[in-house]
């Protein structure tokens, strides 16, 4: 905040001149990386597909409109599956992620040193590999199919729940630890009154927020060959069914409001 | 009935809350731990039952030597020492009944104390001690719901459920108005009287102090450096202990207000 005297009156500017130029430079520079990137992406476009895009996605509209409803018939189970997929794998995920929370969260870690590490280690790995990617290995080991689904959305909740659940434990208060240890309660009993009451508005958040995501997430799954609705999304757009497509397309919308609108409801029942 | 001898902790910062206080509690004696905020009074009732580890030094309740327990001692010995805390530490999400028996905990195994399946001689004294602090009708409530004051009655319920010898009290008035602190320390003296307690209260209100208890001390920088009666606090007393201040009218107000509470 440079201040300086001109003509005995006190001038005030945000910045100096040196770093009004170096804004400026800043600015410069920024452009024309933008420039230079949109340039080199001009180039890698074939732009005749660009300027048919329009078209090309009327045609599909045209083709996949009206969605073809008896199709119905046949997405019953593969969206039953698919849930079922979703809340199995959040359920497993949950029974999992407890411990690991737990083990993770620098208050009731029982070694810093060495076992919060490796439960970070599982938050981190399980968080970082995509769904899909699971599913792809698990079939590969376990066959395709439902189970595979199943393993792969429960493996990759578990980062995502433990985390929240060891933030939230980090954050209780410790005056109430401290009074159920004044009492001569044991380890386990210290966790489970002074503890889990506190956590578990968080707990049952975190668990149907899960099982919301897993349920979009589940959709897709059949796409790889792990069971579920993809399945018959995947078949679908292979033979250019647009019509069952569109179909598809409605019946997982209808799935996630569903799920939303439960959640929703749930969360606001806890909190 | 507790003692402690050349009692130190020196946290890890390297600030010692604790110079080798020697203290004799006898038997049912009520007891007012005074002084300056940081002056080592928390530290000092926590590292009695080691909620905080102290570094040297020795803590006898009756016969027992308590820094030297392994944890499943210590936490029998726990049982023997009800603590009554400055927010309540009332488990928030759980009902009175269930704070006031958490007080069983260290009598009860973890699958009984899990199931709630507590005896029904605990679940009677549960009731009996709600009774006699005036909260019968509160025990289905959630903790949460209840007054500064109501809570605080449930946190002496919980203390004093687990039969204690001993009561370790730590600014049991502090979050409460004037009245409702009055008739707190009014209660737990009362029942430290009744059943033949001793206890040690941490508090901030001299004059509160002076109204209830046997016997004040007064410690400074982790050093006792008063130990008498009550009456025995005096303006230079009260400087050794806090520093200089105009301490008259803390003292005089006592009588006043007393009278007037007194009913």
């Amino acid at each position: 905040m440079p201040v300086h005297d001109w003509k005995g009156q006190k001038v005030w500017q945000l910045r100096t001149q040196r770093e009004s130029l170096a804004h400026w430079v800043m600015w410069l520079v920024g452009v024309a990386i933008f420039a230079y990137c949109w340039q080199q992406i001009s180039q890698a476009t074939t732009w005749a597909f660009v300027w048919d895009a329009p078209r090309i996605a009327g045609d599909i509209w045209t083709r996949a409109t009206p969605p073809r409803w008896e199709y119905i018939t046949q997405l019953g189970e593969p969206i039953w599956d698919t849930l079922n997929i979703a809340t199995m794998g959040t359920i497993i995920s949950l029974i999992l992620a407890v411990p690991v929370a737990f083990l993770a969260a620098r208050n009731t870690t029982p070694s810093a040193l060495f076992i919060r590490p490796i439960a970070l280690l599982i938050i981190v790995s399980t968080r970082s590999i995509n769904s899909l990617i699971w599913a792809l290995l698990l079939i590969a080991i376990i066959g395709p199919g439902v189970f595979a689904g199943v393993i792969a959305i429960a493996i990759r909740s578990i980062g995502f729940c433990a985390k929240l659940l060891y933030e939230a434990i980090e954050e209780i208060d410790e005056t109430q630890v401290e009074a159920i240890t004044a009492t001569g309660a044991s380890r386990w009993q210290v966790m489970a009154y002074g503890i889990v009451p506190q956590i578990l508005p968080a707990f049952a958040g975190i668990a149907v927020f899960r099982w919301d995501i897993n349920i979009r997430e589940s959709t897709v799954l059949g796409l790889v060959g792990a069971g579920g609705i993809g399945l018959q999304l995947s078949a679908s757009l292979n033979i250019l069914a647009w019509p069952q497509v569109a179909l598809i397309l409605l019946v997982i919308l209808a799935a996630v409001v569903i799920s939303e609108w439960v959640s929703a409801k749930v969360r606001g029942a806890i909190i | 009935m507790l003692r402690l001898e050349k009692l130190v902790k020196t946290y890890k910062t390297g600030d010692q809350a604790l110079k080798a206080v020697d203290l004799d509690i006898p038997e049912g004696q009520v007891l007012a731990l005074i002084g300056p905020s940081g002056a080592g009074k928390s530290t000092l009732i926590r590292c009695i039952n080691r909620l905080v580890e102290p570094s040297s030094g020795q803590v006898y309740l009756g016969e027992t030597e308590l820094t030297g327990l392994s944890s499943g001692a210590l936490r029998r010995e726990r049982r023997r020492m009800g603590m009554i805390f400055q927010e309540y530490a009332l488990v928030e999400r759980l009902t009175v009944m269930e704070n006031v028996l958490s007080g069983r905990l260290g009598y009860v195994g973890f699958w009984r104390s899990f199931l709630r399946k507590y005896p029904q001689k605990d679940v009677d004294e549960a009731f009996r001690l709600l009774d006699r602090v005036g909260l019968l009708e509160m025990a289905d409530k959630r903790a949460d719901e209840l007054s500064g004051g109501q809570r605080q009655r449930v946190g002496i319920c919980r203390a004093l459920i687990q039969d204690p010898a001993l009561l370790l009290v730590d600014e049991p008035t502090a979050s409460l108005d004037p009245k409702t602190s009055r008739q707190i320390m009014r209660l737990i003296c009362e029942l430290c009287k009744e059943r033949g307690l001793a206890a040690i209260i941490n508090i901030h209100d001299v004059a509160l102090a002076q109204m209830f208890v046997q016997r004040v001390i007064g410690l400074r920088f982790g050093a006792i450096e008063f130990d008498g009666p009550p009456d025995a606090l005096t303006p230079d007393v009260l400087t050794t202990i806090y520093g200089e201040e105009d301490w008259e009218a803390t003292i005089e107000s006592v009588d006043e207000e007393d009278l007037e509470v007194a009913e």
